[in-house]
């Protein structure tokens, strides 16, 4: 051990782990004892950080940087533990107790914190990652995870957090949540302040927002102007997608400046959404196309668009005028339908495609068999999904109705939910997300008497990581570690944040939860973080929830107490090409160059096309037609006016008079005639 | 070696001039019995072919002989009592019937002229196998005259799709007049001998192009040409393609189709419709079409992009026509998007050959367009046929959507159930460009037998040709550029033999159901069942005598189509037809073709096939969508402002991003503004009641929690 903690001090020695975390998949899970961690098993998880950041040079001074830049926007507030706790946006007095939590914070002496700058040291907890769970302390200073390993011995003033033997986990991430997407003229009750609040409220220490421009609107303007709000707002690190409203060239420039400069790596694109955001299959094949060389992640909203406005002209033909013609005008089969496509679509372009809001059981299964047959597909269940499902569409009630409306819609089939966390279980789904997008009730009622105008979405940021955990760590159906893996690891990897986040080694952000197995909550609107009047799992009672919540090295959550500091989260910027989705896509793209096959040219008869240009214009290879490959001229002088005579091997071709026969002079070899 | 020309010249019957200009009507024309001219018959059936000494002994192999053995009852001859008596059919009122056109048969050549002798398909591996031909022979009664409309076919098996059984089968005015032992029939009746062999229905080939022309190229193989091959394959029946180019009338393009088709087709004929560019104005023609014409099935692309292709709302609102005027939607499916994006890659990689195509038409956008289809009409709720299935993932797809209830039916084809696409990369150019079809013929060579598996359970049902030849010639059109290659390849005639020698011969399928996907599935679907695809009295007599011990090889010096390369080239198939009878007369008998060009009749199919729509009609019934009765929610409501550029075009609008909390001054500014005229959202009803703020009185308890 001491061995161990000899090498954290010497930071020459930190390239030999590069390779360490990436060959160390899920998929290497061994079992050890209960109490024995492997020898050394940890050390691996130190972290050539800077490898991995994007645009910085070293992993400290970008995030000093950023406090700074807080700090010039006008917060005054020092953002040492102590003041923390005292700033004006915690709603919990300043005093931490502990006591039911189990997880105590003690002092190793009687000693004041200031000037011991984020210094923590979590001792007596459970490691729990991805790929092992080990017991093990862990020392945080600078809101990193300095180091990982047993007994480690607090020096002086250092905060002590006694975990008694619960599980430490990597913090949540959502990759799917829309703070601040508008709809007409308003926007979400849930804005970044807000949001990020009910995210760490429930285990969740980063969230992926969506930037959703305007149609016509400048994709990085968009994307400042969120940066800007979160910066200001949010309370947990975060990272945005832009997603595409339009395709078209303008759009490419700012893509590829998005990803180069803005550490942007994930776009979503919208199969929905009829004459709004719709894209044909063109202009998807075009957008993956560009999007893969950028080395971006691909999200899609996968329904059909065109069937879905068709049924919602129906739907509303009919008379249904309520929230129960969403899920009529959006069934099932059209989401999967759309799934399917967007996998054709990716495994075409050889690009993964990642599909945002598996809602339904069939689409869950279209992305299980795709993946069977090796495409490079990810699927995101959202904490709606796996928790409730669509019956509630046909509530007496027209506000708890309405609040449940999101595209796509909630299946109605009672049996979804634990199908999808079986998926999710066995690996063929791989992240959770919540597609947090709370409106009020008044908001949702702009569309009370036409339900295509109901603004859709759903609340589901904060129960996220309780009811995977109740559903299915709980039901035996999951293990802690593939726990870990779709609340927070797998999405690290794929949105390239591996291991800076979705892991608890040496080097990786002290974005660290104290899981409790045993608290059981009722969730209720009363009691939630989000501004939403409603809650959609009202009722429901959830098994598992965070007993401590360190964000950044900070204690932001404890005992049901949340005290946050208002623009604390960071932009975390990503590096394309995240090694998860591409490397396989990387050897495909060596493997897949088709070849054609070289043979002697045609010589033999050609039919004369009596009208050439009538037929050409509309086709749809007119574009690229052959005369770039095989200049006509030359062929044109060889074909003067020589004329096939006597019997021929066609003769019996009733046409023979219209053929103009062609052949040219002194013959080719009889390449025609070869098997 | 090569054959002498056999451009067949036709030596017509006055008679059957005559009968030429002779305009039909339509529909439920009783059979007149007049007799018919026999003259030339009689010298037909002089030669015979008495080689009756084996003929025990291959009865005996007969009835093991298929691989699953149907039958329980007793002996070789002794079916059920009465078992064929309820095949009896009211037939008037099934199906609308036409006049029967009555002509006397052309011999191409007979004896002397050597053209259907070397026009055959039929080859010989040696000269044993010659004499096992020789079981059936067909006789005149005792040299009485032979009555050319009157046929009996005595001693073989009958094999509908249900079961199968022995009997004699008389047939007189092209129809089956009875079927059973011991039939009392007329002196001087033909005798056609079918001890030993199987007697099927005529196949019915679902899917053929004799008349589509493709970028300006008329298929080498026209009506004529194609269906004389059709009828030397044991197919008596084929449903032709009319493609409707963009803004063409429907009508009209079906009555060329049709006249073209009843002065050159040999055989029974009916229509399919392309439809290339679907608007609400097509409504009418359809209508007439479906209810006046007997045209109960249409065609949509999704391929062929910029050119045929319909988009999703097409197909939709399309399916829901059809749907209502009781007929089939057919697609061809292809994601024709991805299609030209491929192509246009591949032709900038410099890849101009005819691999070319089969990579840019890879299997997984055929399999992405069927699921699409079958999406599609599942909402629309109308039955869906997918043409020309070529892989393995899309059969699949159809198999799925099959078990989770989608009226959806699946047609292999020949060469999807015979071949394997591995000679697009053939050095031969002309070889490779023969294979050029859409979808293409897959390069799995595993993909025939899986189709043919999937075709024996039934997840497929339908065998069809899609059969649409090109020359060398009109292919190397594209020899240059492989988008430019004309699409299409043979089939019509090698059909049932390949379906016989890929499933029947190896155990997979049993007879029965053979005919079933060969002939009584079609008919069924498209509405001429029991009219065709059945033997039963009252049906047409289209029958097929089956030896399935026969082999034959494949090859373009031998078959009957004018094209030079049959893409089967070189096959041996087991089972071939060896007499077959279209409308009561004998067309193929001992390897001679004698047909009349133009004695096809057109077949009329009327809407709302049984088949298909019952299920269709009791789930329209069913799919009756129920809003949810509520009071009217009274609570407060976020106040929209409605801005001249932000009028809502759909569900989900964008607005100004930028939050803006509503205010008494900002309606003053808005008081003035009126939307005037149609708007994008007029179907929207309330707009100008959705500025609803809460009553004076209080809110009702309507939004409280439940």
């Amino acid at each position: 051990m001491s061995d161990c903690r000899r090498q954290w001090n010497r930071e020459d020695e930190l390239p030999v782990y590069l390779a360490g975390p990436i060959s160390s998949g899920p998929n290497q899970r061994k079992s050890y004892g209960m109490f024995s961690s492997v020898e050394g098993a940890f050390d691996s998880k130190t972290i050539d950080f800077d490898s991995y950041a994007v645009g910085r040079k070293g992993s400290r001074t970008p995030r000093s940087r950023s406090r700074e830049r807080i700090l010039d926007s006008g917060d005054p507030v020092e953002k040492t533990p102590g003041d923390a706790r005292e700033g004006s946006q915690t709603n919990s007095t300043g005093e931490i107790d502990g006591t039911g939590t189990g997880a105590e914070v003690q002092f190793a002496e009687e000693e004041n914190l200031p000037g011991k700058d984020g210094r923590l040291l979590i001792k007596g907890g459970r490691v729990v990652n991805d790929d092992q769970s080990f017991y093990a302390d862990v020392f945080i200073e600078d809101g990193l995870i300095m180091q990982v390993g047993e007994n480690l011995v607090a020096p002086a003033g250092v905060k002590v957090i006694e975990a008694n033997g619960r599980m430490i986990i990597p913090g949540g991430i959502d990759v799917n949540t829309c703070l601040m997407k508008p709809y007409l003229d308003t926007q979400p009750v849930d804005d970044f302040l807000q949001g990020t609040k009910a995210a760490l409220a429930g285990g969740t220490t980063m969230i992926i927002d969506h930037v959703t421009p305007q149609p016509e609107g400048s994709l990085l303007e968009a994307f400042e102007r969120w940066q800007e709000a979160a910066d200001k707002k949010a309370c947990c690190d975060y990272s945005l997608h832009v997603d595409i409203p339009k395709w078209n060239e303008t759009v490419k420039d700012e893509l590829e400046m998005l990803v180069q400069d803005k550490g942007v790596n994930s776009f979503q694109v919208f199969m929905a959404y009829n004459d709004l955001y719709q894209m044909t299959d063109s202009e998807l094949y075009a957008a993956l196309s560009f999007l893969k060389e950028l080395g971006a992640v691909v999200l899609v909203h996968a329904e059909n668009g065109d069937l879905v406005a068709k049924e919602q002209r129906k739907i509303l033909g009919m008379g249904i005028t309520g929230p129960e013609g969403h899920p009529l005008s959006h069934p099932e089969e059209l989401e999967a339908e759309a799934v399917f496509r967007a996998i054709t679509l990716g495994n075409r372009v050889n690009c993964p495609v990642y599909i945002t809001k598996v809602m339904s059981k069939s689409a869950a299964d279209t992305i299980a068999q795709a993946r069977r047959k090796g495409s490079v597909v990810f699927g995101e269940p959202i904490t709606a999904s796996l928790a409730t499902d669509g019956s509630h569409y046909w509530s007496k009630n027209w506000a708890k109705a309405a609040a449940y409306v999101t595209s796509p819609p909630l299946s109605p089939d009672p049996t979804t939910l634990d199908h999808l966390h079986t998926l999710l279980a066995c690996g063929d789904l791989q992240v959770v997300g919540s597609s947090h997008c709370a409106y009020s009730t008044s908001q949702k009622a702009i569309g009370r008497d036409d339900f295509t105008l109901i603004p859709e979405g759903v609340n589901g940021v904060e129960e996220r990581m309780g009811f995977v955990w109740d559903k299915a760590v709980a039901m035996g159906k999951m293990d802690e570690n593939q726990f870990v893996a779709v609340t927070s690891t797998n999405a690290a990897k794929i949105f390239n944040l591996y291991p800076r986040k979705g892991r608890i080694a040496a080097g990786s952000d002290a974005d660290i939860v104290i899981w409790d197995p045993d608290s059981v909550k009722t969730i209720t609107a009363k009691l939630q973080q989000s501004a939403a009047e409603y809650n959609i799992f009202e009722g429901l009672e959830c098994r598992g929830g965070p007993a401590l919540v360190l964000s950044q090295g900070q204690i932001v959550y404890e005992g049901g107490k949340l005290q946050v500091q208002q623009g604390t989260g960071r932009f975390i910027p990503r590096k394309p090409f995240p090694d998860f989705a591409y490397q396989r896509v990387k050897f495909r793209n060596q493997v897949k160059n088709s070849q054609g096959v070289t043979r002697g040219m045609y010589d033999g008869p050609v039919y004369e096309v009596p009208s050439m240009p009538k037929y050409i214009t509309p086709s749809p290879s007119a574009k690229t037609s052959p005369t770039s490959h095989q200049p006509p001229p030359i062929r044109n002088l060889h074909q003067s006016n020589f004329s096939l005579s006597g019997a021929q091997i066609d003769d019996n071709v009733p046409r023979r008079s219209g053929h103009r026969i062609v052949a040219p002079p002194g013959g080719r070899s009889n390449i025609t005639s070869l098997g | 070696m090569f054959a002498p020309p056999t451009w067949p010249r036709f030596h017509l019957l006055l008679s059957h001039l005559s009968d030429k200009g002779f305009s039909q009507p339509l529909f439920f024309l009783l059979i007149s019995s007049s007799s018919p001219i026999r003259s030339l018959v009689s010298s037909m059936s002089e030669r015979r072919f008495c080689q009756e000494d084996d003929c025990s002994s291959l009865l005996s192999r007969l009835g093991s002989d298929s691989p699953r053995p149907r039958m329980k009852f007793g002996g070789m001859f002794c079916n059920v009592e009465g078992a064929f008596e309820n095949k009896t059919l009211n037939f008037e009122s099934f199906s609308p019937q036409t006049q029967r056109r009555r002509t006397a048969p052309t011999q191409t050549g007979g004896q002397d002229g050597g053209d259907a002798a070397t026009g055959r398909t039929m080859v010989f591996p040696s000269g044993t196998t010659r004499e096992s031909y020789g079981k059936r022979e067909v006789q005149s009664a005792a040299g009485k005259e032979v009555l050319g409309d009157r046929l009996i076919i005595k001693g073989g098996k009958i094999v509908n799709d249900d079961q199968s059984f022995y009997a004699d089968i008389y047939i007189e005015d092209g129809t089956v007049r009875q079927i059973g032992e011991n039939l009392i029939i007329p002196p001087g009746v033909k005798t056609v001998d079918a001890y030993g062999q199987l007697v099927i229905p005529g196949g019915i080939d679902a899917n053929t192009n004799l008349h589509v022309p493709q970028k300006g190229l008329n298929p080498a193989d026209d009506f004529y040409q194609g269906t004389r091959a059709a009828l030397c394959g044991g197919t008596t029946t084929i449903i032709d393609h009319v493609l409707v180019e963009p803004g063409v009338s429907l009508l009209s393009a079906f009555d060329q189709s049709r006249e073209t088709a009843e002065q050159r087709a040999c055989c029974d004929f009916s229509f399919h419709l392309d439809i290339t560019r679907w608007h609400e104005g097509l409504y009418e023609e359809l209508e007439t079409l479906v209810k006046d014409q007997g045209v109960n099935s249409f065609l949509f692309f999704m391929a062929y992009k910029d050119k045929y292709q319909s988009s999703d709302s097409q197909l939709y609102e399309a399916f829901g026509v059809l749907r209502d005027l009781g007929a089939i939607a057919q697609v061809h499916a292809e994601n024709g998007d991805i299609i030209d994006e491929e192509q246009k890659k591949l032709l900038s990689l410099g890849i101009t050959g005819p691999e070319g195509h089969v990579l840019s038409h890879p299997e997984e956008v055929e399999t992405e367009a069927v699921y699409r289809a079958i999406t599609i009409a599942k909402q629309a709720n109308c039955p869906l046929y997918i043409t020309k299935v070529m892989s393995k993932s899309a059969a699949d797809v159809i198999a799925k959507a099959r078990k989770k209830g989608i009226v959806v039916y699946g047609e292999p084809i020949t060469a999807s159930l015979a071949t394997d696409g591995s000679q697009y990369w053939s050095k031969d150019w002309a070889t490779a460009a023969a294979f050029v079809m859409s979808p293409p013929i897959n390069p799995d060579p595993s993909t025939p037998q899986y189709l043919t598996s999937l075709l024996a359970c039934g997840d497929l049902q339908v065998t069809s040709s899609a059969q649409a030849s090109f020359s060398t010639a009109q292919k190397a059109v594209g020899k240059d550029d492989f988008t430019l290659i004309p699409e299409g390849t043979n089939g019509i005639e090698e059909r049932l033999s390949v379906v016989w020698d890929r499933a029947v011969s190896t155990g997979k399928m049993d007879e029965n159901e053979f005919v079933a996907v060969t002939s009584t599935n079609a008919a069924k679907l498209f509405n001429i069942y029991p009219r065709k695809g059945r033997i039963a009295v009252g049906s047409d007599a289209d029958i097929v005598i089956w030896n399935p011990k026969e082999m034959k090889t494949v090859s373009a010096t031998t078959h009957n189509l004018t094209v030079e390369v049959n893409i089967l080239e070189g096959l041996e198939f087991r089972g071939v037809p060896t007499v077959v009878i279209s409308g009561g007369q004998v067309v193929v008998e001992d390897g001679k073709l004698s047909v009349t060009e133009g004695s096809g009749r057109f077949v009329p199919r009327k809407a709302f096939p049984d088949f298909v729509y019952r299920r269709i009609k009791a789930r329209s019934k069913m799919a009756e969508a129920r809003g949810v009765p509520r009071g009217n929610y009274d609570g407060p409501v976020h106040d929209v402002i409605s801005m001249t550029k932000s009028v809502p075009p759909t569900p989900t609008t964008r607005g100004p991003t930028c939050p803006k909390i509503v205010t008494g001054p900002r309606n003053l500014h808005q008081s003035g503004f009126t939307l005037a005229g149609a708007q994008i959202d007029d179907h929207i009803p309330r707009r100008s009641t959705q500025r609803i703020v809460a009553p004076p009185g209080g809110r009702s308890n309507i939004t409280s929690l439940s």
